[in-house]
């Protein structure tokens, strides 16, 4: 199980947080067409590498963290702390 | 006939505690300390199973845990390793696998099975006819063999635990107690793992000189402050991070223990496991490895046969030699394999009767001891992104330390050859590089001696075909027609033949299975390739991984009243809920005619502080909330960002910068993350501080008609007269003397209703009181279901029910709640195009015209179909129906496609038995009052 470092409590394990999903910010809805709306709403690029993503210390603190995540090697490396976008 | 020697110097038996356990209802005597396999073979018991798919009777092979041979039931627990559990006093134990009985030979089913049940036989036999299935699956499962679990068996209490060590060493042979002792003495925490009863490893049956190094080991382990020590315990996998679960057996009091370990290092020292000699018969009882004869003898004091044939290729099967010798067993013939020597087949049917060597002559005997090489059990390290060298001087594969990850060592007979002090020098300073990977301290990198590799002859399959798999019964003829048939990759040839797929897990046949593939395919072993070690290690109960799992229960304070009061629980979540208290429509009933109470605690809530929580609700809600005065509730709806209802419910405006917000019961955790999310990712700058309060406040709904006469009676500070405290208004006061109660004036039900929040600690009180006071008033509870039929009556949705995961908000009847003309809210361009596209499902509601029929909630409306050979098209789905009490016919809410959401619609439900009824659809959602007079009285 991998440990999520978060930056109000330290190294946790993963399964105390919710994982919300690749990190990234929501577009303006006033300009924002379908496609780039669903984009974000469903689009992911799910790469083979660093992922920035969102996780919730559900179990925690309760404060969504962001961290980077290798999705290979599944190594994680902390991004920003707060209101780093969803 | 007892086989049972006088005191060996390493022997683990305590002869002052004799007693007896049964074995297939016959008494057997046993000392403390014997396992089962060891006190029946002292007994004489030489066949202890029977194989898998030929039914050949089975002996000991290694008589240790992963002996395939004697898997037996204990009681009422299936499937124990007979050759590893202690036998204990009054045990009943009995063979599996036995049919028709453990000594009928079954020549005939032999014979027959032979040409049935090769390779790939599953799939070739019991394809077709598909019919047949059921018959083939009662025949196989005879074959199979598993225990039996009798229903009323009492169940254990398997237990879980956590453990953080700096160093955690699996395997507690020599090199494990030395990398344990290295890694303690250089500042680490240290968990050793064993899976024998003792310390120790291929020590506890050696010669006068291992058992005095085992001596030191042992008392300096003991001694040690920093290591914590399992025996009997398997370390099942290895995960990222150097997450590892071990299964630990011998706790007093529990069946098993999971612990769930964080190590800082792992030293995996699972020492070498001795490897089978595939040839005709090498499965027929009395046909042991090395290791086991040494065992029984050294460890339980056993005589393992009378007279015995060696096939040795190492020092181990030479000293098997001397053993045999001292425990009095003659030594009929010994086959060097480092000379050439080799044996061909095996003779005898049940037990053993001869041994024929390659000129044809046959030695006499009752025991056959091979000893042809060694397996490394490199499961940890190939989970931890190892993958092992095949060296062919070697016979066996070694880790390959440049695709291990810094957390992860090798130490022992898995790492390298040599003399003890070699080995013991080696994990010494594995050991203190552990430690000091895991701690940091230290003045860098231990140097690891390099351990020399020994030369060892190639031996794995013999001049003739033998059993490769002793657990799935698996030949190496079935593996040479499986490669003929074209399965050349070994990966293949395990899923075609079950080769390494039965409970030993691949640690006794893998490496002979691949070779006899290679033999096959005419490549190497290492061009062969390895079949893939997955956790777990060994075997591993349900009860064990299962464990303590915590589901805990949520009972509101009034629980106690609802249980004396005959409540019928229905569960919600993670709540226990009233669902009736006997007759949901008299409970119904009286809500319309006097006054009802309903345990509504389990709805979410929300205590809002801060000067922008009205900025907070015009973003989650789809309505406006920017001017709701002091003193009053709005109902609400939230959608998320793609336009789906996510949840509902009512927000009062309290005080200054104060709001208490309700979700549904089964929304509030959700609610309370989806709030937080907003509040931390979106606008950190937003000054909002929000509290759950789910918990902290009893909550009930007082409902009908005779309400308001009933809550002054026991209100006090409050004017509940209707132009004082009107509908959709919220007051603070004291209700049967508690302070700080809240209520609301809404009406889920639709009747004049008053929902009051209470302190947790008086919720019981307020609500006995309320049912005191209320008594002449014709007061009576109500629960989830009669509030289901009221709300239906009333037409209010609940999300969820009514709405699912496709359900955008203009499908939910919401058009008046939803303001597209605010700047932003969540959900909102989806919301637009929804409206803007126009042909979006509509919820309505819905009567069949035979009232007395009540379709099923799901039941689909359909398109009757023109010509009778087509299939309808579903056109929507009724998505709550009930009897209602009021007006004594069905109702129904329902979703229909667009074009048949006016009023007074006709429409076809098809009813789960595939009768067709009609419907028609009504004026407004609400099937009663649907002015809401009742409401606002
Ligand atoms: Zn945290």
């Amino acid at each position: 199980m991998i440990l999520l470092p978060c930056p109000w409590c330290g190294p946790r394990n993963v399964a105390e947080f919710g994982y919300v999903g690749e990190a990234g910010p929501r577009p303006d809805p006033a300009s924002a067409g379908p496609e780039e709306w669903r984009g974000y709403l469903y689009g992911r690029a799910n790469p083979c590498g660093w992922v920035a993503e969102s996780w919730y210390h559900r179990m925690g603190c309760r404060r969504y963290i962001s961290v980077e995540r290798h999705t290979l090697s599944n190594e994680v490396r902390p991004l920003a702390t707060e209101g780093a976008g969803r | 006939m007892s086989m049972r020697l006088g005191p060996q110097p390493g022997e683990v038996l305590d002869r002052t505690r004799p007693f007896t356990f049964t074995w297939n209802g016959r008494e057997v005597p046993a000392y403390q300390g014997d396992t089962i396999a060891s006190a029946l073979a002292a007994a004489g018991v030489r066949v202890f199973s029977r194989s898998l798919k030929y039914h050949r009777p089975r002996g000991l092979l290694t008589a240790s845990f992963h002996d395939p041979g004697c898997i037996v039931q204990v009681d009422d627990e299936p499937n124990v390793r007979g050759a590893h559990r202690l036998a204990r006093p009054g045990m009943r134990v009995r063979s599996q696998n036995t049919w028709p009985s453990l000594n009928f030979d079954v020549k005939a089913i032999n014979q027959l099975a032979g040409r049935f049940l090769s390779a790939g036989f599953y799939y070739k036999t019991f394809i077709r006819p598909r019919w047949l299935w059921p018959t083939y699956e009662r025949v196989l499962r005879r074959f199979a063999n598993g225990g039996e679990v009798p229903p009323e068996a009492a169940g254990d209490y398997y237990d879980k635990r956590y453990a953080h060590p700096e160093v955690l060493v699996a395997g507690g042979g020599p090199a494990g107690m030395a990398a344990a002792l290295a890694a303690a003495d250089a500042g680490a925490s240290v968990l050793l793992v064993e899976e024998e009863h003792q310390l120790g490893g291929h020590l506890c049956w050696g010669d006068e000189a291992d058992l005095a190094a085992l001596r030191g080991l042992s008392e300096r382990v003991a001694a040690a402050p920093g290591i914590e020590v399992l025996c009997d315990s398997a370390v099942l996998g290895r995960y990222e991070g150097n997450w590892i679960a071990v299964v630990q057996r011998t706790v007093p009091g529990v069946a098993e223990r999971l612990v769930k370990v964080r190590a800082g290092t792992l030293v995996v020292a699972s020492g070498l496991i001795e490897r089978p000699y595939v040839f005709a018969g090498n499965d027929i009882p009395g046909v042991m490895l090395s290791t086991a004869v040494r065992r029984l003898i050294n460890l339980y004091a056993v005589k393992p046969g009378e007279r015995a044939v060696v096939l040795t290729g190492n020092g181990d099967g030479d000293a098997a030699v001397a053993d045999l010798k001292r425990a009095g067993v003659t030594v009929a013939h010994i086959a060097d394999a480092r000379l050439g020597d080799d044996i061909v087949r095996a003779h005898g049917r049940g037990r053993l009767r001869s041994v024929e060597l390659p000129d044809g002559r046959r030695v006499d005997c009752d025991l056959l001891v091979t000893a042809t090489g060694w397996t490394a059990p490199a499961a940890l390290l190939t989970m931890a992104g190892d993958r092992p060298v095949y060296d062919p001087r070697a016979a066996r594969y070694f880790p390959d330390p440049a695709r291990l990850p810094e957390d992860v060592l090798a130490a022992g007979g898995i790492a390298g050859d040599g003399s003890l002090d070699e080995l013991l020098a080696h994990a010494d300073a594995v050991g203190a590089e552990a430690a000091r990977r895991a701690t940091g301290a230290g003045d860098g990198p231990v140097p690891i001696p390099t351990l020399p590799v020994d030369a060892h002859p190639a031996l794995f399959r013999g001049r003739t075909h033998g059993i490769v798999d002793f657990c799935e019964d698996v030949s190496s003829t079935d593996l040479v027609q499986a490669v003929e048939e074209g399965y050349r990759s070994v990966e293949l040839v395990k899923r075609y033949t079950t080769v390494t797929m039965g409970p030993t897990q691949g640690k006794l046949e893998a490496v002979n299975a691949v070779a006899i593939v290679a033999e096959a395919t005419g490549r190497s072993i290492g061009e062969t390739g390895t079949t893939t070690w997955r956790p777990p290690y060994v075997p591993v109960t349900l009860g064990a991984l299962a464990g303590r799992v915590f589901e805990p229960v949520r009972y509101s304070p009034m629980q106690p009243w609802h249980e004396a009061h005959g409540a019928t629980p229905l569960v919600a979540g993670a709540w226990i809920r009233p669902d009736h208290y006997g007759d949901p429509h008299a409970e119904a009933r009286t809500v319309r005619g006097d006054v009802g109470i309903i345990d509504v605690t389990p709805i979410g809530k929300l205590d809002l502080r801060g000067p922008d929580v009205p900025k907070l609700l015009n973003l989650l809600y789809v309505n406006k909330w920017s001017k709701l005065d002091v003193g009053r509730v709005r109902y609400g709806v939230m959608c998320a960002d793609d336009g789906v209802v996510l949840d509902d419910g009512v927000t009062g405006h309290l005080g200054p910068d104060h709001y208490l917000m309700s979700t549904t019961s089964s929304g509030a955790a959700t609610v309370w993350e989806w709030v937080e999310n907003w509040l931390q990712t979106q606008h950190p700058d937003w000054q909002v501080h929000v509290t759950p309060l789910t918990t902290a406040y009893a909550s009930m709904n007082v409902a009908g008609p005779r309400s308001r006469e009933l809550l002054e009676r026991v209100t006090e500070g409050v004017d509940l007269a209707g132009e004082a405290f009107p509908y959709m208004n919220v007051r603070t006061g004291r209700v049967c003397g508690v302070d700080d109660c809240v209520l609301w004036r809404i009406g889920f039900t639709g009747e004049l209703s008053y929902e009051l929040h209470i302190p947790a600690a008086y919720g019981l009180h307020v609500w006995e009181t309320l049912m005191e006071r209320g008594h002449d008033l014709g007061i009576a509870p109500f629960g989830v279901e009669a509030q289901r039929i009221l709300r239906l009556e009333k037409g209010h949705l609940i999300v969820g029910q009514d709405t699912d995961g496709l359900t955008r908000g203009f499908s939910a009847g919401l058009d008046w709640a939803i303001k597209l003309d605010k700047d932003d809210f969540v959900g909102k361009p989806e919301l637009a195009w929804q409206q803007e596209a126009g042909e979006y499902p509509r919820l309505v509601g819905l009567q069949p015209l035979d009232g007395s029929v009540v379709p099923e909630e799901a039941c689909q409306i359909v398109d009757p179909p023109r010509r009778a050979d087509r299939r309808p098209r579903i056109v929507g789905r009724v998505t709550s129906s009930r009897m209602s009490p009021i007006l004594g016919r069905s109702i129904c809410l329902a979703q229909v496609d667009a074009h048949l959401a006016a009023p007074g619609t006709q429409v076809t439900v098809r009813l789960p038995d595939g009768r067709h009824i009609p419907a028609r659809v009504t004026d407004h959602l609400a099937h009663f009052d649907p002015t809401g007079d009742r409401l606002r009285v």
